[in-house]
This record gives structure tokens, C-alpha cells and sequence, in this order.
């Protein structure tokens, strides 16, 4: 099979309308947690605002070439993650390159980007960066745990690596969704979930109370932008993912739309009652927990 | 309040002996005070040493000129473009982030613009925890000289175009700590001012009308404060290191 | 109080006391007492809480006063020793090794009245001020106004109004006296 060209507006377009729908969506939630606090809360094209006027920005200086590096990691992180999964399962135009990849690429590159992070930030040389990065690998690590688990547990029960075979035997009623057959997988998975989306209890990462932001204190201007547009694209990259592996993907963009929706407004909804977690409580909390469910998911397919 | 403390005003004026807060010219002035005996060293860390690295080399370190990058700002042109620049100027305007810090009693009027009854992050307004990030610097009050230490590196580490706002007659002209032997008295000669708020202390509206102000200021492109302080820079820097007595810093953060 | 005052009198060579109100007293002691006033009060009578220290300058005495104020939490009632030490060479035995708070405190003193306590922990760091080149701030022959117009720039156009004359103005223009 020869590789077809056409793919890559394709894949372009699909990205074009994850950034977007990333922008509208962040916003949107930071309008309902301000609607909560019966604030009016920023207008709904903040986001669009902030990165021009980060693009903008006329100075900005360099720690050095992981410094430039760092955005750039986390960004591929982010966009390597939403283009080797099918965004819409069973459409030519936005499947994207998933025949080229499988599971295993895509759970690499959920790490990737804070991997990329970690050096970027370690090469800013601010303490608060180096503080930010530590507590966000030991917590990524712990929460990645229950999710591999329950990705092996999924992929024991289809018999595939593949993500669009995965989706494809859930196809049909939403009986066939991994959310039915395997519970314990996707009850472990949601909880690593929570704790990969930066969002209360688990965003003891960035803290902005207690060491300014973590990670991108020094990042700013067109760095900070970079990383802007990967905080739209990165938790929808990775909710697609969720998507396909456990509630049975999205035939067509409105699915898409509502199901993603859905499943950031889960942690969002745990975020806004739950406090703030310690990295060792929140570790602890991992493995005592999400790890079991995990573990009793392999188990029983 | 109770009777018998409640003095009549205008007897109370007439007991004091009368201060002349403005003393004439005519009025015997001290001699100037003897030069200072105290010669004030840097710090330990900053002072320039020779450190064994491995393997027996000696390296001579000047913290001052290896560790920082001294050279001055520069002025920045606008973009070239006169469309570009008036979309940038427009996301500026609708996306001022503010550093988190305050100075003096402004600080606490600053608080209640974050919740529900002011919320001004409906007009893109927000707080930032770090100067890298943050666009507005604002002054909120008195400021100490060494706080005024801290202010300015501070600012010197925001990415032009950066806008200074000076809160409550502190920043203007000393306001209550006029006579304070530790506080300055006019913002505008140590950091570029782009507005000024007046007031002892300024409520949340009037920092909010202040800041819609702004806005149209960056709007018009007239909010150029980063290149002021390029342009002027040792100007500036005198200025600085006339109140400040031990400049243990370097000349120019980045 | 006065009971305690008697009492620790049979013991001490105190001075002067001044009652300020049933909870609050005054003593003046020599500074030789001092330390050992102070062990016996926080150890045996219970005034385990070191409030404030501070001085005061007497500059036409050529007289510094310490003020060490101490609190009773049971019987809620204060107590300040007042120690007068020479101006010229002002210094004072630290007290640190019984509060260890107190060596912030005499930090302070140290840069604000330029009083000495040898032995303090980083009593020669600088405390609030930086840098600072004058006579000790607090000292009352530091002319506070006269360094800020020489140090600060002034802006122009500062006009000063006696409050009691404006508000007179404001609300009772007619009424002349
Ligand atoms: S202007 Fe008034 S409120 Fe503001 S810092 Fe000065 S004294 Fe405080």
C-alpha cells in the first residue's frame, strides 16, 4: 500500500479543528467553574487573544537549546498523540496515519510531552521549574500505571494493538463499549485520567499558589504560545484515545464533539469538589486505588 | 465616639504649635551630613572568587558578569506592518496579564478584583505568577527602597511590551510616607509609567476604570514604556542606583 | 502584681514601678539584673511569653531605654522591665539563649536605634533596610525629612493642609473664629 499524499491536508484539517475546538473548550469550562462562582468568567475567544498577543510579544530570550526545545517536545507530544489514533472511526478523511502506529506509539507519546517538558524546564534553571517538573514525573508515572494496565487489559481482550480494530469491535450498540464489557479497565483508566489533566486534586504540578506554575515559570512569548496551543490539543488527543479505547470511539464530528465533551466535563466536575492532592498522597493514592482496578481488569479477560 | 474625647476641632489646632510642613528657603539649613563611614560590600555569593572545579583547575567566577547577561534593553520596533502591529496592540489591550506582586497597602484593593462582584477577568484580565509571563506591572503603594530593588528587576524581567500602572498617591508624589526616610517618593524617575491611579487607597472601580484607561492606550500604540525604558536607560539607572546604596544586582536582568 | 513586685524586691535591687493598669506594670531594673530577672520570671512565675523589645531614645538624658515586655498567659497580665543604657556605647547582653526570638528583635534594634547586642545571632546582617549608609534611622537626631528631600525626588506641586482647618472649611465655611 502506497502512501497516500492526500493524507496530510487531511490530517492538517483534522488538526485545525481539535486547536480550535482545545480553545473553545478550555474556555468554556473556565466559564462554567466561574459561572459556579456566579463571576461572568472570560470571554469565550480568550484563548485565540492570549496567543496573539503571546505570539506578539516583541522580546524573548532563550536558556538554551532544551529551552526551545521543551514547547516544541510537548506540542509533537500532543500532536503525534491525536494523529496516530482515528479521530472519527470509519471516515477516510480523518483517520489519519492510525495505520502506521498502534497502542503502544500512542501510549508513548502521552509521555512524551513531559518528558520534553522536563528537560526544557530543567534547562530554564528556575527552582520552581526544577520543583514543578519532579513532582509532575513521579505523579504522571504513578497515574500511567493504572492506565497501561488498562490499556493491556483492553488489548488482551480484543486480541489486538491495533486502536482501529479496538474501536471497531465496539461498534454497534453501546452495549459492545469497553465502558460494559470491561468496567474495571475503564474505571482504573478514569482514574489515571483524572490525574494526567492537570485539574484538581491532581494539579499540585503548576500550583500556582506555591511555586508560581512549575514548569513554564520561564517560559514566555512565543514559547508560552506554543505551549498554549498544546493545552488545547493535548487533552483532546488524549481524551480521543480514551474515546476509541473505551466508549467506543465517534462515527461522525458531533459525536466527537459531545463525547469529549463529556468526558473532560468528568474531570472537571472531580476538580471543582475535591482539593488539592500532595505528589506522595497522590501516588499513594494511584497505587493503592487505580492500580488494583487495573490489575482485577487484566485479571478476569 | 465618646464625649469626652471628642475635642472641638478648631481648639485642638489652635494648641498644637503650628508645624510649617514647607520650610522657606530662608530657614538655616543643616550642614550636609559627613559621607558615609559605612562602605557597603556585596554579598558573599556575588564577590569574585577563584573555585577548584575537578581536577584541580582554577577558575576565576565574577557572579555579576558570568552568571547574568548585562547587556542594556534595546528599543524593539513595532511590527512592520501597520495591520499587524494594530492586531497585536489589540490583543494586548484584551489580554493584559498582571504580575502578581504587591508592594505596598495597594496590594489588598487588588484582591477584591478577582471575585465575583468586580471579576475582571471578563475584560482579559488576569494574574500571573511569574514576570515572564506578565505584561502589566502594577505598583500598589508605597514603595520601600527595597522593595523598589525587587520592583525593578522584576520589571526588567517582563517581555516588552511591558506597561508599569503606579496605585494611589504613594507612587505619585510619596503620598502619607512623603517624610519617610525609606520610601521613594516618584515612581515615574525609577521605572517608565504608563498611568497612574490616584487615590489613598483607590477602590476596585476606579482601578477598574484605570485599567479600561490602559487599554485604550495600548490600543493607540501610546503604551510604550519597555522602549522609554531602552531609550533612557541610563537615565533610569542613575536614578536607581542613586536611592539604592548597594547595587548587589546586574545592571540589566533579562 | 504589686504582691510580685514586693516579693521579687526582697531578692532584686529594682527600680522605679509604674502601674499602668491592673495587668500591665512597669519596672525599672539595673541591667546587671536583668538576665536573672528574666530566667526566674519565665522559669518560676510563669511570664513565659516574650511580647515585644524594644528601646526608646532620651536623647537629652544621652539615655537608651530597653523595654523587655513579658506575658503571663495564665493570669493574663503583662510585664515590662525597663533597662536605661548608655547612648554613646550603646549595648546590651543578648538575651537570645532565653528567647530565641529575641534575636530578631535585637537584629531590629541593632539597625534601627544602632544598639549593640554582642553574641546575637546575624546581628550584623541587615535587617529591613539595605545598604544603609546614615546614622541608624530611629535615632531621634536622624533628621528623617531632611534625608527624604535629599534622597527622593520630589514632585512639584505638593500642597499640605492642616485637616482640622480643611474640614472646618468644608463644613462650617461661615463660622469664622
Ligand atoms: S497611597 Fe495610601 S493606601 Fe496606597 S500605599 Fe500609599 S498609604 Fe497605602
Amino acid at each position: 500500500m502506497g502512501f497516500e499524499w492526500i493524507k496530510i491536508p487531511y490530517s492538517l484539517l483534522t488538526l485545525f479543528i481539535v486547536v480550535n475546538y482545545g480553545l473553545l473548550l478550555n474556555a468554556l469550562i473556565a466559564k462554567i467553574a466561574a459561572r459556579v462562582g456566579r463571576r461572568h468568567g472570560i470571554p469565550i475567544w480568550q484563548n485565540y487573544v492570549d496567543m496573539i498577543k503571546n505570539y506578539g510579544l516583541r522580546t524573548s530570550i532563550t536558556h538554551g537549546v532544551m529551552f526551545y526545545m521543551g514547547p516544541v517536545f510537548r506540542l509533537s507530544g500532543g500532536v503525534g498523540l491525536l494523529l496516530f489514533v482515528p479521530t472519527i472511526y470509519g471516515s477516510v478523511m480523518f483517520s489519519n496515519l492510525s495505520f502506521a502506529g498502534d497502542l503502544i506509539l500512542a501510549l508513548y507519546f502521552v509521555f512524551f510531552g513531559t518528558l520534553g517538558m522536563a528537560l526544557g524546564a530543567g534547562e530554564s534553571g528556575h527552582p520552581y521549574a526544577a520543583i514543578g517538573v519532579s513532582r509532575g514525573l513521579a505523579q504522571v508515572t504513578a497515574a500511567e500505571l493504572p492506565f497501561a494496565l488498562a490499556v493491556f487489559a483492553v488489548a488482551l481482550q480484543y486480541e489486538t494493538l491495533s486502536v482501529t480494530e479496538i474501536v471497531a469491535a465496539q461498534q454497534g450498540s453501546y452495549l459492545n463499549w469497553t465502558l460494559f464489557t470491561n468496567p474495571f479497565a475503564v474505571a482504573a483508566a478514569m482514574l489515571s485520567f483524572l490525574g494526567s489533566m492537570m485539574r484538581p486534586p491532581f494539579d499540585v504540578v503548576l500550583a500556582p499558589q506555591e511555586i508560581p506554575i512549575g514548569p513554564p515559570t520561564e517560559y514566555h512569548s512565543s514559547y508560552l504560545a506554543l505551549m498554549q496551543t498544546n493545552r488545547a490539543i493535548f487533552p483532546i488527543a488524549k481524551m480521543v484515545v480514551y474515546m476509541n479505547l473505551f466508549f467506543g470511539g465517534a462515527v461522525s464530528w458531533p459525536i466527537f464533539f459531545v463525547k469529549i465533551f463529556l468526558i473532560y466535563m468528568v474531570s472537571v466536575l472531580v476538580g471543582v469538589v475535591f482539593p488539592r492532592f500532595h505528589v506522595e498522597h497522590s501516588v499513594r493514592w494511584f497505587l493503592i486505588w487505580a492500580v488494583p482496578l487495573g490489575v482485577i481488569a487484566v485479571a478476569i479477560v | 465616639m465618646d464625649k469626652k474625647t471628642h475635642k472641638d476641632p478648631a481648639k485642638t489646632s489652635a494648641e498644637l504649635p503650628s508645624v510649617d510642613l514647607n520650610p522657606p528657603e530662608v530657614q538655616p539649613q543643616k550642614p550636609p551630613a559627613p559621607p558615609a563611614e559605612r562602605t557597603i560590600e556585596l554579598p558573599e555569593e556575588l564577590r569574585k572568587r577563584t573555585v577548584k572545579g575537578p581536577g584541580g583547575v582554577e577558575i576565576e567566577v565574577e557572579p555579576l558578569r558570568d552568571y547574568y547577561c548585562e547587556a542594556p534593553p534595546t528599543v524593539m520596533p513595532a511590527a512592520y506592518s501597520k495591520i499587524v502591529e494594530d492586531l497585536f496592540n489589540w490583543a494586548r489591550a484584551e489580554s493584559i496579564w498582571i504580575l502578581g506582586f504587591g508592594t505596598g497597602c495597594g496590594a489588598i484593593e487588588m484582591r477584591p478584583l478577582m471575585t465575583p462582584r468586580y471579576d475582571a477577568y471578563r475584560y482579559g484580565i488576569q494574574w500571573r505568577p511569574t514576570p515572564r509571563q506578565a505584561n502589566l506591572f502594577v505598583i500598589s503603594g508605597y514603595l520601600s527602597v527595597k522593595t523598589l530593588k525587587r520592583a525593578i528587576r522584576s520589571y526588567e524581567q517582563m517581555q516588552n511590551p511591558k506597561y508599569v500602572v503606579g496605585l494611589g498617591s504613594c507612587t505619585i508624589n510619596g503620598g502619607m510616607y512623603w517624610d519617610s526616610y525609606n520610601t521613594i517618593k516618584r515612581l515615574d524617575e525609577y521605572l517608565p509609567v504608563d498611568l497612574y491611579i490616584t487615590g489613598c487607597m483607590p477602590r476596585p472601580e476606579a482601578l477598574l476604570a484605570g485599567f479600561m484607561d490602559l487599554k485604550r492606550m495600548i490600543r493607540a500604540g501610546e503604551a510604550e514604556g519597555a522602549n522609554k525604558y531602552a531609550e533612557y536607560f541610563d537615565w533610569y539607572k542613575a536614578n536607581q542606583k542613586r536611592v539604592i546604596k548597594d547595587w548587589d544586582m546586574p545592571d540589566y536582568s533579562w | 502584681m504589686i504582691e510580685l513586685y514586693e516579693q521579687l524586691k526582697q531578692r532584686y535591687a529594682l527600680g522605679e514601678i509604674s502601674v499602668q493598669r491592673f495587668d500591665l506594670v512597669f519596672i525599672t531594673v539595673p541591667r546587671e539584673n536583668l538576665a536573672s530577672l528574666l530566667l526566674y520570671l519565665r522559669d518560676t512565675e510563669g511570664f513565659t511569653h516574650l511580647v515585644l523589645l524594644t528601646a526608646v531614645d532620651w536623647i537629652e538624658d544621652n539615655k537608651f531605654q530597653l523595654t523587655y515586655l513579658i506575658n503571663n498567659r495564665e493570669s493574663a497580665t503583662d510585664l515590662g522591665l525597663r533597662v536605661i543604657i548608655d547612648r554613646d556605647e550603646a549595648s546590651m547582653e543578648s538575651i537570645h539563649d532565653l528567647w530565641p526570638t529575641a534575636a530578631t528583635y535585637q537584629r531590629e534594634l541593632k539597625e534601627m536605634f544602632g544598639i549593640d547586642f554582642p553574641g546575637s545571632p546575624r546581628i550584623d546582617e541587615d535587617f529591613i533596610l539595605e545598604g544603609w549608609t546614615e546614622i541608624p534611622p530611629y535615632r531621634r537626631d536622624f533628621d528623617t525629612l531632611e534625608y527624604s528631600r535629599d534622597t527622593y525626588l520630589e514632585r512639584p506641586g505638593r500642597s499640605t493642609s492642616d485637616p482640622a482647618q480643611h474640614m472646618k472649611q468644608l463644613f462650617y465655611p461661615e463660622d469664622k473664629d
